[in-house]
């Protein structure tokens, strides 16, 4: 039996969530109220169990991988061939890219705030506590904003689906089987082979589905809210009633 | 103690000077490479050696037939990557760093010089200072040669370590199954790698990832070069009119 080295302290991989979590949160002020639920359903019940939880139920997840067989390599083969990618990795992908959008809108914060700047010195206030006032201000979400904010809404409602129909490619049904049946070379017939903690494992996959069809409906609701207030908006301007000249407007 | 958070407050202070396009590879750099390294790499490639089987119960064949298929692991690589590829943006900063302290050392010798003639205040001398510190170098001069320098070194180093991977490893696909015949192992055995779908995956996330970090760095090289010819035709025009 082969001596493991230590388990690396925890430290490491949550402190890169964590500094994830700065770079992100900092897009926070811009959102809507939705949006900012959004995100905190994303760090508590996504990433925080992820770290906390999922990630020790699964970490036994080839070690504790057994076939009925005493022929090496059959195990390494049959388990590359049951479970091509982990769920804990798909799942760490996911949140980095449905997290990604929040940054377009971010940089599109920061590029008005550095035309704002400019205009201010241009016209002359060129004080300290001016160029404060336009670094603390909330921007409004119109203009092109709403624009690069709707896209980034679409991303990660595009990601977030994606993610989810490949699980279900790579793993029909969501359910973690108990037994899997394998006759890969070098396995010398077709073995059983058990898999560890199979409920467990259906468990926090469909917690995490759940949570991740409740991102998709904050999504869906916040992109119904801004184009519902942008309407709005338009109507209480201009007196519009149709829904054709308001988009022909925004367009 | 040092550490890839660490590091990235190192970047992310030269980041102030960079273009947009700098801006934006920054983010790619850490959100798709250092962070995917550290929370999901990491944990693919952790049992590489443990879990590493051969069809042999001779001692010391596993080893051998180890350290013959896997010279450098792909985690080492990248993290090496990452570093030497983040490095020449401290050049950026260095540059920026010498700037400032000449720059103050100048305002300093101005303002003694002007503090006999005027009374300027303690508190403006301050605030110029202060705004020294603050203000964002414009890409002219010897600094546009730092920046384009450290730009071309990035895209030295990322070529570079893309092309030590692919010929260590023989492209960008793990085998499942490698045959060995290295002393002591008494044949050619079978040997099996492990997970070697998952490390497959995460190999051609990171080429990409390189890859998209290489398009920005050309991005930002071809933009330099025509701001600056822009530059000099402009400057060159208005001379001609005087």
């Amino acid at each position: 039996m082969t001596l493991k080295p230590p388990a690396e302290p925890e430290v490491e991989p949550k402190m890169n969530w964590a500094s994830f979590y700065t770079v992100i949160s900092g897009v926070n002020r811009h959102s809507t109220g939705i949006g900012r639920i959004w995100l905190s359903v994303l760090f508590i019940f996504r990433i925080l169990v992820l770290v906390v939880a999922a990630e020790t139920v699964w970490g036994d997840e080839k070690s504790g991988f057994t076939c009925n067989t005493q022929q090496p390599g059959c195990e390494s083969v049959c388990y590359d061939h049951f479970f091509p990618i982990s769920h804990i990795r798909l799942w760490a992908l996911q949140l980095i890219l449905v997290s990604t959008p929040a940054l377009l809108v971010a940089m599109h914060v920061a590029h008005r705030r550095h035309i704002d700047k400019r205009i201010c010195k241009l016209s002359g206030k060129t004080s300290p506590k001016d160029l404060e006032l336009i670094k603390t201000q909330k921007m409004k979400i119109t203009g092109a904003l709403w624009w690069t904010y709707v896209i980034s809404l679409a991303f990660r409602i595009l990601f977030e689906v994606t993610f989810m129909y490949l699980f279900y490619m790579i793993y029909p049904g969501y359910k973690m089987i108990r037994l899997v049946k394998c006759d890969s070379y070098p396995c010398p017939n077709t073995v059983d082979c058990f898999v560890s903690r199979p409920t467990e494992k259906t468990v926090f996959t469909v917690f995490m589905l759940a949570v991740s069809g409740l991102c998709i409906l904050l999504n869906i609701a916040e992109v119904v809210f801004l184009v519902a207030k942008a309407y709005t908006k338009h109507l209480s301007k201009t007196g519009d009633a149709t829904i054709g000249d308001w988009l022909r407007h925004k367009l | 103690m040092m550490s890839w958070p660490a590091l990235y407050t190192q970047l992310v202070g030269a980041n102030r000077h960079s273009t947009s396009l700098g801006k934006i590879w920054l983010s790619v750099l850490f959100i798709f490479r250092v962070m995917v390294l550290m929370v999901a790499a990491e944990s693919v490639w952790g049992d590489e050696q443990a879990d590493f089987t051969c069809n042999t119960l001779q001692p010391g064949c596993e080893n051998v037939c180890y350290d013959q298929f896997f010279p450098v692991s792909h985690i080492r690589l990248w993290c090496l990557q990452l570093l030497f590829v983040s490095t020449p943006t401290l050049l950026i900063a260095m540059h920026v760093a010498y700037r400032n302290h000449r720059d103050k050392k100048r305002l300093l010798q101005a303002s003694r010089r002007a503090a006999f003639l005027s009374s300027k205040s303690q508190l403006e001398q301050e605030e110029e200072l202060e705004s020294l510190k603050k203000r964002k170098l414009p890409i002219a001069g010897s600094f546009w040669w730092t920046y384009a320098f450290s730009i071309l070194c990035r895209l030295l180093f990322e070529g570079g370590f893309m092309y030590v991977l692919y010929v260590l490893y023989d492209g960008f696909r793990m085998p499942r199954l490698v045959r060995c015949d290295q002393w002591p192992c008494p044949n050619l055995v079978d040997c099996f790698v492990s997970r070697p779908t998952e490390k497959t995956v995460f190999t051609v996330f990171m080429a990409t990832a390189s890859s998209l970090c290489m398009v920005l760095n050309m991005a930002e090289l071809t933009y330099l070069i025509a701001k600056s010819i822009q530059n000099t035709l402009w400057r060159e025009s208005t001379e001609i009119e005087q």
